[in-house]
């Protein structure tokens, strides 16, 4: 499709969301990012059963916490989408950069960077 | 190899019945060609959007069976080819094929696309039903096995002549394309053939009260996917082909080109009330707006596991309006609009004109001309529509020994059924090979693998350019200048084409020459390529998993196109996490674990038989336990099949060839104990306290029939349910034979709010019966009272017989039953007509009673001891509800029959023989290996707290000395244990947390 969309993102392949750690969440803002987001298969649609909801839960365990932080919840947060749904993919990425640029930097970062 | 039998099987068609079945043939031990007459392989499936009743995206569940296929060893794909010839007996047949010159190699096209960029001419797209365009050289979808593109000779300007053109061979750098190529014959020796071409969808331009073709927003219901596909001509978003408009109300009219004599095509099509409904509540999903649907429907079909509450919730939650009309004529409203008006009757016969911005007409599925012709030439028997008959209750066999038939050309059907019977030919194809299994299968061997683990990595990065695709954009010297520059990396080099041959080569040379212990290949996705780099690992005696890609194809230069130094940037970031990773990669072995080559069948009836017997005869040793004390199960209570089949002959049959096999063992009056153990095997203790070891378990317990609660059963001796009927007319009981008056009432304990779905079989059996009652007594009056026939298939033609025969068919609403009251001997029976409104009063002699089919009393052991979930209804749950309809969730373990969900018999026989084919792929290996990356456990930081024994879906891991312990060969590697396991004991192999913290860490070293 080659829709065009926001070159601020850098993407980590996993199986599964299901796999996916608090620790690795949090170390994504440690080391610098603005913002995350998680990407699952649509709900029901888990070629695993239950591994989005499972993460979906998990994501918004570390919401809160970066909320207590005063990171901010905003910066993380989880999206459903299908492996044919490009479109929405760019969509989502068009609306995390625009979140994440209101929201400005992170507390952790000095200097102003355009890295999600 | 005395028996002369070939054991290679040509399978024609690759949709995704062709798919299935050479898949399961390749996996058991034979050699396949699949013969493929488009230039892809995919079929129909690739052109829908979402698929019923799970709305799973289709591409999305079908595109690992593509790259799968694609891949095997010992699948040989032939597209672009046909059939001309087919010659000998079974066991042993000489093919021709035609294969048309494609005018591109496959072995040399990478699949980058800048020859379609490039070309000038724009035709028609056929996948896109003609809605978009596509030029004169391309790929049908995106996803397209071979991942090679094509020329269409007829629109080809150089092809007309060769002066005009020859954009492409400018562009291409592959050096793939020749538009010299020349037509070739193939000549194959195979043991059987497969047929299953599919169908062609119903061409509605003749019929011109829809006004296809003449008014540009009625469309058909495959334009309609298309439109709805993401992958569509617009992008999944909801417009009319005529404007562009965004439409606030569109219609459904069904059974376009189905049940429809005029036209000689009698049959119901059996999937278009489901697609409509589903492409409806899509559509609602699609819609920014409160889209207003409409479907015009005749009877709603909605018979199939699952379908009836799909149905419901249309309905009922999704707002999806249903008008049971057959409508008069489609007219537009006027040349400005386009709009559509649908002149219909409802069913008092009031005359209505209502108005819509579109119109989707549900067409109905038929066989191709080319296919008819194929049948022929074969010498198959075909019915009078044009699909090939099959033998009586074999669901597969032709009318030709040796020759199979799945998917629809064996007669309309959805996915699950289509798969279903692509499963159940190569099951009988393997029982017919059985003695030549594993004689023409090509193995590989690779060199030993090295032992790298005591080395510091050392990584070799391969960028590449994809010809243009990535390099116009991306700077790839700059990227491999970076990754020079990047911890542990030994090696850095662009490649023009790093998938093309001669770079396999180059990669191979570059690990010897660096001393390379990790391999990083940067260019597109993993999804089609990860496999082909992790092959030339193996080859360079490197374990394939301590291999790592990066996309700066998909992910870079085609989505920042306009941005090339961002794009840059970005690549280099993907390269440099990606490097990170792959330092910290380690080895993953493939476990393996025996497997016992021997099957329990639980459950011997006729499904359970019929597994059985498929097994048996190739070879392996079968155990049937039986609960009561007899073989045969529900059948023995049945007469007559839906085609006039002897059932009792056939089951006497079945329990003959079981008994007098050697390879079966039955023990009646037995039920299991205890189960435990896996895939390959599983240790049982039967009731009677035999231990049976086996590799494979068939569930095929049946199901029951309802004892209704209603209408005076029980309590009146001429109220009958179905079976009873059956037994009451083949006993000559003159309550049913002598009867003047006799009332079906369908629907008794299905499609109620207890039990939400269709038994499937009632319409059928009542409209059997029905005939049946007429054959004996011409005179008789029999009523049948339904909500709606559900007549599917070839089944339609029993209900036009019984209508044109007498039988008084009178639909009955379901907030209003019909009552049945006792007048001294006979009964009478009130419903209100639904075309007079009025309570109709019938006195009768006796009533039949369409009983639901329940789930198997003992389903709920069944699911505790082999770990097999039940659906809401308490019938089996297949792993996934399109493409593995006969295996569960427990691997090894497959359903069949009745358990499974209510079916006639001749789709039972069909769905055991599927399990028979499934458990083949296990029984023909000596040992199973794991597939791919797997969680493993740490046994010091485990607690045993159960967390990961309970979250998972396959049940691999379990508690051994005090801590949780993964069978490898169950787990499916989605690593949901290891996020969710609270002490961090579990790891997913190539996902730990640490390499995706090194990959973040690596991101950030600059910034910060």
């Amino acid at each position: 499709m080659r829709l065009q969309y926001a070159s601020t993102v850098r993407i980590i392949e996993m199986p599964c969301t299901g796999t996916i750690d608090h620790r690795v969440l949090l170390k994504t803002f440690e080391d610098g990012a603005d913002g995350v987001f998680v990407a699952g298969c649509m709900e029901g649609d888990c070629h695993f059963l239950k591994g989005n909801i499972r993460a979906k839960k998990r994501v918004n365990m570390v919401k809160n916490i970066l909320e207590e932080i005063g990171f901010g919840g905003d910066r993380l947060d989880f999206f459903n989408l299908s492996a044919a749904q490009g479109q929405r993919f760019a969509e989502i990425v068009t609306e995390m950069t625009d979140r994440i640029r209101e929201l400005g930097p992170t507390p952790l970062n000095q200097k102003e960077g355009d890295t999600a | 190899m005395s028996s002369g039998k070939v054991g290679a099987v040509m399978v024609v068609g690759a949709g995704i019945a062709g798919i299935q079945a050479s898949l399961d043939l390749a996996e058991s031990g034979y050699y396949v060609y699949l013969v493929e007459q488009s230039p892809a392989i995919g079929g129909a499936m690739p052109m829908l959007d979402k698929t019923f009743p799970t709305n799973d995206c289709s591409m999305c569940i079908l595109s690992p069976k593509l790259v799968q296929c694609g891949r095997h060893l010992n699948i040989e794909t032939l597209t672009n080819s046909v059939v001309s010839e087919v010659e000998g007996e079974p066991g042993n047949f000489k093919v021709s094929i035609q294969q048309k010159a494609r005018y591109v190699d496959p072995d040399k096209c990478t699949g980058c696309g800048s020859c379609a960029e490039e070309c000038p001419v724009k035709v028609d797209d056929e996948f896109n039903q003609g809605l978009g365009k596509r030029k004169a050289i391309y790929k049908s979808y995106a996803q397209a096995y071979p991942n090679a593109y094509a020329i269409d000779p007829s629109k080809c300007l150089k092809m007309k002549k060769a002066k005009a053109c020859g954009k492409c061979l400018e562009v291409c750098q592959a050096d793939a394309i020749d538009h010299e190529m020349q037509d070739e014959t193939i000549d194959i020796e195979v043991g059987s053939v497969i047929l299953c071409p599919g169908f062609e969808k119903f061409d509605p331009t003749d019929l011109e009260y829809y006004g296809y073709g003449k008014f540009p927003n009625v469309v058909t219901s495959l334009e309609f996917e298309r439109i709805l596909s993401a992958s569509g001509p617009y992008g999944g978003h909801l417009q009319r082909p005529y404007d562009g408009k965004e439409p606030l109300k569109v219609a459904w009219i069904q059974c376009v080109g189905s049940r429809n004599c005029k036209i000689e095509n009698g049959y119901c099509s059996s999937v278009c009330c489901m697609y409509a409904i589903k492409e409806a509540v899509i559509a609602k999903e699609h819609s920014k707006n409160d889209l207003d649907t409409s479907i015009f429907f005749m009877d709603m079909r909605t018979y199939g596991k699952d379908f009836e509450k799909y149905y419901d919730r249309a309905r009922e939650e999704q707002g999806v309006n249903f008008i049971r009309s057959r409508i008069f004529k489609i007219s537009e409203v006027d040349e400005e609009s386009k709009d559509l008006t649908i002149r219909y009757a409802d069913e008092k016969g009031q005359l209505h004109n209502e108005e819509f911005d579109m119109v989707v007409l549900s067409v109905g599925l038929e066989p191709a001309p080319s296919v008819i012709e194929l049948g022929k030439k074969l010498g198959l028997e075909l019915n009078q529509f044009g699909f090939a008959e099959t033998e009586p209750m074999t669901g597969v066999n032709s009318s030709k020994e040796g020759i199979y038939v799945a998917g629809a050309f064996g007669g309309p059907k959805d996915i699950p059924e289509t798969v279903l019977s692509a499963s159940a030919a190569a099951g009988a194809s393997a029982s017919l090979l059985g003695d030549v299994r594993g004689t023409m299968i090509k193995e590989v061997e690779f060199p030993p693998e090295k032992d790298v683990s005591e080395e510091d990595p050392r990584i070799g990065v391969f960028v590449c350019h994809c010809g243009v695709n990535i390099g116009s954009t991306v700077n790839v010297p700059g990227v491999v200048e970076t990754a020079k520059d990047l911890p542990n990396v030994a090696y850095a080099g662009e490649y023009l084409y790093v998938c093309s041959q001669d770079s396999q080569a180059s990669i191979r040379e570059a690990i010897e020459e660096h001393r390379l212990n990790r391999v990083v290949v940067a260019s597109c996705s993993p999804r089609t390529h990860k496999p082909l780099f992790q092959e030339t690992m193996r080859e360079a005696g490197l374990n394939p998993y301590l291999f790592e890609m990066a996309n700066i194809r998909d992910q870079c230069s085609w989505v920042h196109m306009n941005e090339p130094e961002k794009a840059t940037e970005k690549a280099k970031d993907l390269v440099k996490m990606v490097v990170a990773k792959a330092a910290l990669l380690e080895p993953v072995k493939q476990m393996s674990v025996q497997v016992t080559p021997k099957v329990l069948v639980i459950g011997g009836g006729v499904t359970g038989m019929s597994n059985a017997i498929s097994l048996a005869e190739q070879g392996y040793s079968v155990h049937i336990i039986e609960k009561s004390d007899q073989l045969g199960g529900n059948a023995l209570r049945i007469k007559q099949g839906f085609k006039g089949e002897d059932v009792q002959a056939f089951v006497a049959d079945l329990i003959n060839k079981v008994e007098s096999s050697d390879n079966i063992e039955v023990s009646t009056g037995t039920g299991v104990s205890e189960a435990s153990g896996y895939v390959g095997n599983f240790k049982t203790t039967l009731t009677n306290g035999d231990i049976v070891e086996h590799g494979v378990t068939v569930v095929a317990i049946g199901g029951q029939e309802y004892k209704p609660t209603e209408y005076l059963y029980n309590e009146h001796d001429a109220v009958f349910t179905q079976l009873e009927l059956e037994e009451a007319i083949a006993a000559n009981d003159p309550k049913v034979t002598q009867a003047k008056n006799i009332v079906l009432i369908q629907c008794v304990g299905s499609r109620d709010a207890e039990r939400p779905y269709c038994s499937r079989v009632c319409c059928n059996k009542s409209v059997k019966l029905a005939l049946h009652l007429k054959e004996i007594n011409p005179d008789v009056n029999v009523f049948v009272l339904y909500r709606d026939v559900r007549t599917y298939g070839f089944y339609e033609e029993n209900y036009r017989q019984a209508r044109q025969k007498g039988v008084i068919f009178v639909r009955y609403n379901a907030e209003d039953k019909p009552r049945v009251e006792a007048a001294g001997n006979s009964l009478q029976v009130t419903v209100t007509d639904h075309v007079l409104g009025e309570p109709i009063v019938i006195e009768t002699d006796a009533v039949g009673l369409a009983a639901a089919i329940l789930a198997p009393e003992d389903n709920e052991q069944m699911n505790r001891m082999f770990k097999v979930p039940l659906n809401a209804d308490g019938f089996f749950l297949e792993a996934h509800m399109k493409l593995r309809p006969v295996d569960t969730a427990a691997d090894g373990v497959f359903i069949a029959g009745l358990a499974h969900g209510p079916k006639s018999m001749e789709e039972n026989v069909a769905q055991a023989k599927a399990a028979a084919g499934r458990a083949l792929t296990i029984l023909s290996k000596d040992s199973l290996e794991s597939s791919g990356v797997v969680a493993v456990v740490q046994p010091d930081k485990c607690a045993a707290c159960l967390t990961c024994v309970r979250l998972c879906p396959f049940s691999a891991p379990r508690i051994n000395n005090y801590a949780a312990e993964i069978e490898a060969v169950l787990c499916q590697g989605c690593g949901s244990c290891a996020g969710e396991c609270p002490n961090k004991a579990i790891t997913l192999q190539s996902y730990k947390d640490v390499m995706l913290m090194n990959m973040v860490d690596s991101l950030y070293k600059e910034v910060r």
